[in-house]
């Protein structure tokens, strides 16, 4: 195994204190934890926003602390879901008595130790609420629906939100707004490694790509010989479509993110062929981002989210944001 | 049948050693139909329980409080908050109590009302709660010993062989996920083989 860093487990901790060197003036760490915060936290009359879950998603989650996104953001070992205490920290630096939405992706880990952590914020007389991000169209059964990168649009659009002085409901509302119109689906063309064991989260041959394969390497919907960027995006696309339910004037936002080892360079080869398929459906296209938004180590591969807008959600997407990853 | 503090703090020594030596085994059966970290999860978080046991407890209840506690902030991922629940509530149902065959019957039965409660899952789902279960009900029977225990867990485990998951990282395997033991069943196997093996040195 070849990776760039020292001690495994010291990973964690090493990225932490990375990613606060990275953005100093930003960004800050609450000492012996695995918490990132606004440097500026708690922000006062503001609903705080918090997110997280296992790392090696990077820069999900702690890139999209800063203003107009995550008030906080609480990392697990690597795609191991971080504990209440630690979640419950985050909840206690960022709230400015507004109260605080978490932000949580829908795995039995995740959803667990953030229900925890709300138990114990409520003990301690902090409000909290939360959203359950489950976009991955991958999974059949809605409700058991993974959370993926249609994360990063509940980030930006309920992070905008929170910065208009609105309250815990509605921040929480808009966020469940963009949860119940985001879709996702994403393809794997060979697995990353996991650093603490040096092996590879699951087997793929050298001809084969995985669709609608999870953020953790969790199996998707069937093993594929090797296609071509078109085809892969003519596939995502024409399973996504029905799913977005579009009326006529609808517009979608569209994310073509990158799971950690694929090239910008095929990004684009890729993004190509679906504005092009968009347009021959009738799809208005408000707004594209290309890049790696929620990685899965050094996965190679790629993730399609549509987005239907509103006007609303529109206003939000455009809203100015600081955070490192997703600078607006 | 009594299980005192020493016992306590030996079991859960035994299952820290358990856990340590089947570390890559456990990891291995969550790569089949998982994440690959549940070895690596449960070790780290006992690592910590079993250190913390050289202090003075003045009884069981206080053990196993000690156990949840560390083990909800040491183990993450899915089987933290459900061990750290299931010791919480035997915690809670032996207060106050000597742990003698009746007791232990209701503490199993409150951390698999936890365990469920706090997954939102129930029997035959591929998860641990497929051998708590079972235990529980050779634990209410009148005279189980110590080997029946450690079988009926050891049965269970395997069951859970031929169950499809609908529950947590294996249900996105769905029929796929035959064929392979659960994870957190195992782990679950080895903690009552260890109970059963310092009960029975106990009997
Ligand atoms: N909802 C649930 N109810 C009961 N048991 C569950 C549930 N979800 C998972 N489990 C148990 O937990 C085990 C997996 O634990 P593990 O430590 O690997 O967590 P994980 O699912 O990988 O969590 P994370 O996603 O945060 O990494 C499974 O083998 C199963 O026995
Ligand atoms: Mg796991």
């Amino acid at each position: 195994m070849k990776k760039l860093i020292n001690q495994p487990e010291q990973i964690i901790d090493e990225m932490l204190d990375g990613i606060v060197s990275a953005s100093p003036s930003s960004v800050r760490r609450l000492e012996d934890t695995t918490v990132l915060v606004r440097k500026d936290a708690p922000v006062d009359g503001k609903v705080a926003l918090i997110s997280g879950g296992g790392s090696g998603h990077e820069p999900a989650h702690a890139g999209y602390i800063g203003k107009g996104m995550l008030d906080g953001a609480v990392s697990g070992e690597v795609f191991t879901s971080p504990t209440p205490d630690q979640v419950l920290e985050a909840i206690k630096a960022t709230d400015s008595g507004s109260g605080v939405l978490l932000v949580i992706k829908n795995y039995s880990g995740d959803v667990m130790n953030f229900d925890m952590a709300a138990e114990l914020a409520e003990a301690e007389g902090i409000e909290t609420a939360q959203v359950i991000v489950r976009d991955d169209i991958a999974v059949d059964d809605p409700e058991n629906r993974r959370g993926v990168a249609g994360t990063i649009y509940v980030h930006k659009i309920a992070g905008a939100k929170a910065e208009t002085g609105a309250s815990l409901e509605e921040v929480q509302a808009t966020a469940q707004k963009v949860i119940d119109n985001a879709r996702t689906m994403g393809v794997a063309l060979s697995p990353c490694i996991m650093p603490t064991s040096g092996e590879p989260g699951f087997e793929l041959a050298d001809d084969e790509i995985e669709l609608g394969i999870g953020i953790h390497g969790e199996a998707g919907i069937e093993k594929r010989k090797q296609m071509t960027a078109d085809e892969i995006a003519a596939e995502l696309v024409e399973r996504l479509l029905p799913e977005v339910d579009l009326a006529d004037q609808d517009e979608v936002a569209v994310m073509v993110n990158g799971m950690g080892a694929t090239p910008e360079m095929e990004l684009h080869v890729f993004n190509r062929k679906v504005q092009d398929l968009l347009q021959e459906k009738g799809v208005k296209v408000y707004d594209t981002i290309v890049g790696n938004f929620m990685t899965s180590l050094e996965m190679a591969g790629c993730s399609l989210t549509l987005l239907k807008l509103d006007d609303e959600l529109k206003e939000l997407l455009d809203a100015p944001s600081h955070a490192a990853a997703f600078k607006k | 049948m009594q299980l005192t503090v020493e016992d306590t703090i030996q079991w859960l020594k035994q299952f820290n050693d358990r856990l340590s030596e089947q570390k890559d085994y456990l990891s291995q059966l969550d790569r089949a139909i998982g994440d690959g970290d549940h070895g690596i999860n449960m070790a780290r978080g006992f690592q910590q329980v079993a250190e913390g046991l050289d202090g003075d407890f003045d009884e069981v209840s206080d053990v196993l409080k000690k156990t949840a506690t560390t083990v909800m902030s040491k183990v993450g991922g899915a089987s933290g908050p459900l061990y750290g629940t299931a010791f919480l509530k035997m915690s809670m149902e032996c207060k106050g109590k000597d742990v003698d065959a009746a007791v232990l019957a209701d503490m199993v039965e409150a951390a698999l009302g936890g365990i469920k409660q706090r997954g939102k899952s129930e029997e035959g789902e591929k998860t641990m709660i497929d051998v708590w279960a079972p235990v529980l009900g050779t634990l209410q029977e009148e005279d189980f010993d110590a080997e029946r225990l450690k079988q009926t867990a050891e049965e269970a485990m395997q069951k859970t062989e031929d169950m499809t998951a609908t529950k947590g990282r294996a249900s996105y395997f769905k029929e796929k996920s035959q064929g392979h033991l659960d994870p957190g069943a195992v782990s679950s196997y080895y903690l009552f083989a260890e109970l059963a093996d310092v009960i029975g040195k106990g009997a």
